[in-house]
Protein backbone atom coordinates (compact mmCIF):
# COMPACT_ATOMS: atom_id res chain seq x y z
CA UNK A 1 0.00 0.00 0.00
CA UNK A 2 2.63 2.63 0.86
CA UNK A 3 4.40 1.80 -2.39
CA UNK A 4 1.39 2.67 -4.49
CA UNK A 5 0.90 5.93 -2.72
CA UNK A 6 4.43 7.08 -3.42
CA UNK A 7 4.05 6.36 -7.11
CA UNK A 8 0.95 8.44 -7.47
CA UNK A 9 2.77 11.42 -6.10
CA UNK A 10 5.48 11.38 -8.78
CA UNK A 11 5.56 14.23 -11.28
CA UNK A 12 5.30 13.05 -14.87
CA UNK A 13 5.98 16.36 -16.65
CA UNK A 14 8.79 17.10 -19.10
CA UNK A 15 10.33 20.47 -18.34
CA UNK A 16 9.59 22.70 -21.28
CA UNK A 17 11.26 25.87 -20.09
CA UNK A 18 14.50 25.08 -21.90
CA UNK A 19 12.75 24.23 -25.15
CA UNK A 20 13.12 27.78 -26.40
CA UNK A 21 16.85 27.69 -25.75
CA UNK A 22 17.27 24.46 -27.68
CA UNK A 23 15.28 25.86 -30.56
CA UNK A 24 17.35 29.03 -30.47
CA UNK A 25 20.56 27.07 -30.72
CA UNK A 26 19.32 25.16 -33.74
CA UNK A 27 18.02 28.35 -35.29
CA UNK A 28 21.36 30.08 -34.91
CA UNK A 29 23.12 27.09 -36.41
CA UNK A 30 20.95 27.18 -39.52
CA UNK A 31 21.15 30.97 -39.74
CA UNK A 32 24.91 30.76 -39.83
CA UNK A 33 25.18 27.88 -42.28
CA UNK A 34 22.55 29.14 -44.75
CA UNK A 35 23.96 30.70 -47.87
CA UNK A 36 21.28 32.07 -50.09
CA UNK A 37 23.29 32.15 -53.27
CA UNK A 38 21.36 33.61 -56.13
CA UNK A 39 22.92 32.69 -59.40
CA UNK A 40 23.45 35.62 -61.68
CA UNK A 41 24.89 35.84 -65.13
CA UNK A 42 24.37 36.70 -68.76
CA UNK A 43 21.37 34.95 -70.22
CA UNK A 44 21.70 33.83 -73.83
CA UNK A 45 19.83 31.79 -76.36
CA UNK A 46 21.78 29.38 -78.53
CA UNK A 47 20.90 29.09 -82.21
CA UNK A 48 18.93 25.95 -83.06
CA UNK A 49 20.51 22.97 -84.71
CA UNK A 50 21.26 23.53 -88.38
CA UNK A 51 18.91 21.80 -90.72
CA UNK A 52 20.59 20.95 -93.99
CA UNK A 53 17.36 21.08 -95.95
CA UNK A 54 16.50 24.60 -94.90
CA UNK A 55 18.36 27.52 -96.39
CA UNK A 56 19.53 30.05 -93.82
CA UNK A 57 17.49 33.26 -94.04
CA UNK A 58 18.93 36.11 -96.01
CA UNK A 59 20.11 38.93 -93.82
CA UNK A 60 20.91 42.33 -95.23
CA UNK A 61 24.47 43.34 -94.60
CA UNK A 62 23.47 46.63 -93.01
CA UNK A 63 21.38 44.91 -90.36
CA UNK A 64 24.27 42.81 -89.23
CA UNK A 65 26.97 44.10 -86.91
CA UNK A 66 29.91 41.72 -86.98
CA UNK A 67 31.95 41.57 -83.81
CA UNK A 68 35.08 39.50 -84.20
CA UNK A 69 37.62 38.84 -81.47
CA UNK A 70 40.96 37.21 -82.21
CA UNK A 71 43.13 35.10 -79.92
CA UNK A 72 44.94 38.05 -78.40
CA UNK A 73 41.72 39.88 -77.61
CA UNK A 74 41.72 42.44 -80.43
CA UNK A 75 38.22 43.40 -81.44
CA UNK A 76 37.11 43.98 -84.99
CA UNK A 77 33.67 45.57 -85.44
CA UNK A 78 32.43 45.51 -89.04
CA UNK A 79 36.01 45.32 -90.25
CA UNK A 80 37.44 48.07 -88.05
CA UNK A 81 39.62 47.79 -84.98
CA UNK A 82 37.89 48.98 -81.87
CA UNK A 83 38.74 49.31 -78.19
CA UNK A 84 36.51 47.28 -75.87
CA UNK A 85 35.06 50.44 -74.28
CA UNK A 86 33.82 51.68 -77.64
CA UNK A 87 31.83 48.57 -78.51
CA UNK A 88 28.92 49.64 -76.36
CA UNK A 89 28.36 52.92 -78.19
CA UNK A 90 28.75 51.22 -81.53
CA UNK A 91 26.07 48.65 -80.67
CA UNK A 92 23.76 51.37 -79.35
CA UNK A 93 24.23 53.30 -82.59
CA UNK A 94 23.51 50.16 -84.58
CA UNK A 95 20.34 49.22 -82.73
CA UNK A 96 18.82 52.69 -82.48
CA UNK A 97 19.70 53.72 -86.02
CA UNK A 98 16.19 53.34 -87.48
CA UNK A 99 17.53 53.49 -91.03
CA UNK A 100 19.22 56.88 -90.77
CA UNK A 101 22.85 55.98 -91.40
CA UNK A 102 23.48 53.61 -94.30
CA UNK A 103 25.87 51.25 -92.50
CA UNK A 104 23.67 50.57 -89.51
CA UNK A 105 20.40 48.71 -89.05
CA UNK A 106 17.06 49.51 -90.68
CA UNK A 107 15.07 49.01 -87.50
CA UNK A 108 15.76 47.68 -84.00
CA UNK A 109 13.70 44.65 -84.86
CA UNK A 110 16.00 43.66 -87.67
CA UNK A 111 19.28 44.57 -86.01
CA UNK A 112 21.47 41.59 -85.30
CA UNK A 113 24.79 41.53 -83.54
CA UNK A 114 26.92 38.62 -84.61
CA UNK A 115 29.54 37.69 -82.05
CA UNK A 116 32.40 35.49 -83.09
CA UNK A 117 35.74 34.72 -81.49
CA UNK A 118 38.78 32.63 -82.28
CA UNK A 119 39.14 29.42 -80.39
CA UNK A 120 42.08 30.28 -78.18
CA UNK A 121 40.58 33.40 -76.64
CA UNK A 122 40.41 33.19 -72.83
CA UNK A 123 36.89 33.00 -71.49
CA UNK A 124 37.30 36.16 -69.43
CA UNK A 125 37.79 38.28 -72.56
CA UNK A 126 34.86 36.53 -74.21
CA UNK A 127 32.66 37.58 -71.31
CA UNK A 128 34.06 41.11 -71.33
CA UNK A 129 33.01 41.67 -74.93
CA UNK A 130 29.67 39.91 -74.53
CA UNK A 131 29.04 42.01 -71.44
CA UNK A 132 29.59 45.19 -73.44
CA UNK A 133 27.10 44.05 -76.08
CA UNK A 134 24.54 43.11 -73.46
CA UNK A 135 25.23 46.38 -71.65
CA UNK A 136 24.43 48.28 -74.84
CA UNK A 137 21.04 46.58 -75.11
CA UNK A 138 20.35 47.32 -71.44
CA UNK A 139 21.19 50.95 -72.07
CA UNK A 140 18.89 51.17 -75.07
CA UNK A 141 16.05 49.47 -73.22
CA UNK A 142 16.46 51.66 -70.15
CA UNK A 143 16.41 54.82 -72.24
CA UNK A 144 13.31 53.75 -74.11
CA UNK A 145 11.55 52.66 -70.94
CA UNK A 146 12.33 55.96 -69.22
CA UNK A 147 11.04 57.87 -72.21
CA UNK A 148 7.82 55.91 -72.57
CA UNK A 149 6.99 54.89 -69.04
CA UNK A 150 9.09 57.21 -66.89
CA UNK A 151 10.90 54.42 -65.07
CA UNK A 152 13.87 52.26 -65.97
CA UNK A 153 13.36 48.86 -67.53
CA UNK A 154 13.70 46.71 -64.41
CA UNK A 155 11.05 48.77 -62.58
CA UNK A 156 8.78 48.71 -65.61
CA UNK A 157 9.10 44.98 -65.93
CA UNK A 158 8.32 44.46 -62.27
CA UNK A 159 5.07 46.41 -62.76
CA UNK A 160 3.94 44.22 -65.64
CA UNK A 161 1.30 41.62 -65.03
CA UNK A 162 1.50 38.04 -66.17
CA UNK A 163 -0.22 38.61 -69.51
CA UNK A 164 0.78 42.20 -70.19
CA UNK A 165 2.87 42.82 -73.21
CA UNK A 166 6.36 44.03 -72.54
CA UNK A 167 6.57 46.73 -75.19
CA UNK A 168 10.16 47.62 -74.40
CA UNK A 169 11.12 44.07 -75.23
CA UNK A 170 8.96 44.10 -78.34
CA UNK A 171 10.55 47.33 -79.53
CA UNK A 172 14.13 46.29 -78.78
CA UNK A 173 14.49 42.52 -78.92
CA UNK A 174 17.94 41.25 -78.08
CA UNK A 175 19.34 39.50 -81.11
CA UNK A 176 22.87 38.38 -80.46
CA UNK A 177 24.01 35.59 -82.69
CA UNK A 178 26.67 33.33 -81.23
CA UNK A 179 28.40 32.21 -84.37
CA UNK A 180 30.74 29.26 -84.24
CA UNK A 181 34.32 29.87 -85.31
CA UNK A 182 35.31 28.59 -88.72
CA UNK A 183 37.46 25.53 -88.60
CA UNK B 1 -8.37 60.70 -7.95
CA UNK B 2 -4.79 59.75 -8.62
CA UNK B 3 -5.06 56.92 -6.16
CA UNK B 4 -7.84 55.56 -8.22
CA UNK B 5 -5.70 55.37 -11.31
CA UNK B 6 -2.85 53.81 -9.49
CA UNK B 7 -4.95 51.01 -8.25
CA UNK B 8 -6.15 50.20 -11.71
CA UNK B 9 -2.73 50.04 -13.33
CA UNK B 10 -1.32 47.95 -10.56
CA UNK B 11 -3.88 45.33 -11.33
CA UNK B 12 -2.68 44.60 -14.89
CA UNK B 13 -0.22 41.82 -15.31
CA UNK B 14 3.32 42.90 -16.27
CA UNK B 15 4.38 39.58 -17.72
CA UNK B 16 4.87 38.88 -21.38
CA UNK B 17 3.54 35.43 -22.07
CA UNK B 18 6.49 33.25 -23.02
CA UNK B 19 4.64 30.00 -23.47
CA UNK B 20 4.45 30.39 -27.26
CA UNK B 21 8.05 31.50 -27.65
CA UNK B 22 9.32 28.01 -28.54
CA UNK B 23 6.65 27.77 -31.20
CA UNK B 24 7.74 31.02 -32.79
CA UNK B 25 11.36 29.97 -32.73
CA UNK B 26 10.50 26.58 -34.17
CA UNK B 27 8.67 28.27 -37.01
CA UNK B 28 11.75 30.30 -37.87
CA UNK B 29 13.89 27.22 -37.50
CA UNK B 30 11.76 25.21 -39.89
CA UNK B 31 11.81 28.06 -42.39
CA UNK B 32 15.59 28.13 -42.42
CA UNK B 33 15.86 24.36 -42.52
CA UNK B 34 13.64 24.26 -45.58
CA UNK B 35 15.38 27.07 -47.44
CA UNK B 36 18.91 25.91 -46.73
CA UNK B 37 20.58 24.43 -49.76
CA UNK B 38 23.64 22.40 -49.00
CA UNK B 39 26.18 22.15 -51.77
CA UNK B 40 25.10 19.04 -53.61
CA UNK B 41 27.99 18.57 -56.01
CA UNK B 42 31.65 18.42 -55.28
CA UNK B 43 33.65 20.46 -57.73
CA UNK B 44 36.33 18.55 -59.59
CA UNK B 45 37.39 21.51 -61.69
CA UNK B 46 38.43 25.01 -60.78
CA UNK B 47 35.85 27.64 -61.63
CA UNK B 48 36.96 31.16 -60.96
CA UNK B 49 34.15 33.10 -62.53
CA UNK B 50 34.79 36.27 -64.52
CA UNK B 51 33.04 39.50 -63.57
CA UNK B 52 30.44 41.25 -65.68
CA UNK B 53 28.21 44.28 -65.42
CA UNK B 54 25.08 43.56 -67.42
CA UNK B 55 23.98 40.56 -65.40
CA UNK B 56 20.54 39.35 -64.46
CA UNK B 57 19.42 36.93 -61.82
CA UNK B 58 17.90 33.61 -62.66
CA UNK B 59 14.56 33.60 -60.94
CA UNK B 60 13.60 29.98 -61.40
CA UNK B 61 16.37 28.12 -59.65
CA UNK B 62 14.50 24.88 -60.10
CA UNK B 63 15.12 24.92 -63.85
CA UNK B 64 18.84 25.44 -63.66
CA UNK B 65 21.31 22.71 -64.48
CA UNK B 66 25.03 23.38 -64.22
CA UNK B 67 27.97 22.65 -66.46
CA UNK B 68 31.36 23.32 -64.95
CA UNK B 69 34.31 23.92 -67.22
CA UNK B 70 37.82 24.52 -65.95
CA UNK B 71 41.22 23.00 -65.28
CA UNK B 72 40.89 19.73 -63.45
CA UNK B 73 41.95 19.75 -59.81
CA UNK B 74 44.80 17.38 -59.13
CA UNK B 75 46.46 16.37 -55.89
CA UNK B 76 48.71 18.85 -54.21
CA UNK B 77 47.09 22.06 -55.44
CA UNK B 78 47.95 21.39 -59.06
CA UNK B 79 45.76 21.79 -62.06
CA UNK B 80 45.53 19.54 -65.08
CA UNK B 81 43.86 19.82 -68.44
CA UNK B 82 40.70 21.81 -69.03
CA UNK B 83 37.76 19.51 -68.55
CA UNK B 84 33.99 19.55 -68.40
CA UNK B 85 32.05 18.45 -65.35
CA UNK B 86 28.35 17.70 -65.34
CA UNK B 87 26.68 16.81 -62.04
CA UNK B 88 29.42 15.09 -60.08
CA UNK B 89 31.58 13.52 -62.75
CA UNK B 90 33.99 14.69 -65.38
CA UNK B 91 32.88 14.02 -68.94
CA UNK B 92 35.74 12.43 -70.86
CA UNK B 93 34.11 12.24 -74.26
CA UNK B 94 32.47 15.50 -75.25
CA UNK B 95 30.07 13.64 -77.53
CA UNK B 96 28.50 12.19 -74.41
CA UNK B 97 27.17 15.60 -73.48
CA UNK B 98 24.38 15.51 -76.03
CA UNK B 99 23.00 12.28 -74.55
CA UNK B 100 23.22 13.53 -70.98
CA UNK B 101 21.58 16.81 -71.89
CA UNK B 102 18.94 15.18 -74.03
CA UNK B 103 17.89 13.02 -71.10
CA UNK B 104 17.78 16.03 -68.84
CA UNK B 105 15.76 18.16 -71.19
CA UNK B 106 13.16 15.43 -71.54
CA UNK B 107 12.50 15.71 -67.83
CA UNK B 108 12.44 19.50 -67.82
CA UNK B 109 11.81 21.11 -71.21
CA UNK B 110 12.26 24.62 -69.84
CA UNK B 111 15.73 23.84 -68.54
CA UNK B 112 18.37 26.56 -68.39
CA UNK B 113 21.99 25.50 -68.59
CA UNK B 114 24.22 27.60 -66.44
CA UNK B 115 27.85 27.67 -67.50
CA UNK B 116 30.28 28.04 -64.67
CA UNK B 117 33.49 28.47 -66.60
CA UNK B 118 36.91 29.36 -65.32
CA UNK B 119 38.19 32.67 -66.65
CA UNK B 120 41.28 31.13 -68.21
CA UNK B 121 39.54 28.46 -70.23
CA UNK B 122 39.89 28.83 -73.98
CA UNK B 123 36.62 29.53 -75.73
CA UNK B 124 37.20 26.70 -78.19
CA UNK B 125 36.20 24.18 -75.53
CA UNK B 126 33.15 26.27 -74.74
CA UNK B 127 32.14 26.23 -78.39
CA UNK B 128 32.45 22.45 -78.47
CA UNK B 129 30.19 22.13 -75.45
CA UNK B 130 27.71 24.58 -76.95
CA UNK B 131 27.69 22.62 -80.15
CA UNK B 132 26.68 19.55 -78.17
CA UNK B 133 23.93 21.52 -76.44
CA UNK B 134 22.57 22.59 -79.80
CA UNK B 135 22.47 18.95 -80.85
CA UNK B 136 20.49 18.15 -77.73
CA UNK B 137 18.29 21.21 -78.35
CA UNK B 138 18.91 22.71 -74.96
CA UNK B 139 19.17 26.26 -76.11
CA UNK B 140 18.56 28.34 -73.01
CA UNK B 141 21.93 29.06 -71.47
CA UNK B 142 23.41 31.39 -68.94
CA UNK B 143 27.02 32.43 -68.51
CA UNK B 144 27.43 32.56 -64.78
CA UNK B 145 29.46 35.56 -63.66
CA UNK B 146 30.09 37.52 -60.55
CA UNK B 147 28.88 41.08 -60.35
CA UNK B 148 31.50 43.64 -61.18
CA UNK B 149 32.45 45.84 -58.25
CA UNK B 150 31.17 49.39 -58.37
CA UNK B 151 27.92 48.72 -60.16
Amino acid sequence: MPLLKRRAKRQAEIPTSSMADIAFLLLIFFLVTTTINVDSGIYMQLPPKLDENVEPPEIQQRNLLNVLVNNSGDVLVDGQFMAINNIRDEVVRHVTNEGRLPNYADSPNEAIVSFKTERELPYEQYINVLDEIRGAYDEVRNDFSRQEHGVDYATYRAQLGEDDEDDVKTKYPIKISLAEPDG
Amino acid sequence: MSAHFKKKSAKTSQNIPTASLPDIIFMLLIFFMVTTVLRETELLVRTTLPAAEAVEKIEQKRLVSYIYVGPEKLEGNQYGEDSVQIDDAIVDDLNEIRNIMYRKVLEEPQMIISFRVDREVETGLLYDVQHELREAETLRINYSTTREAGT
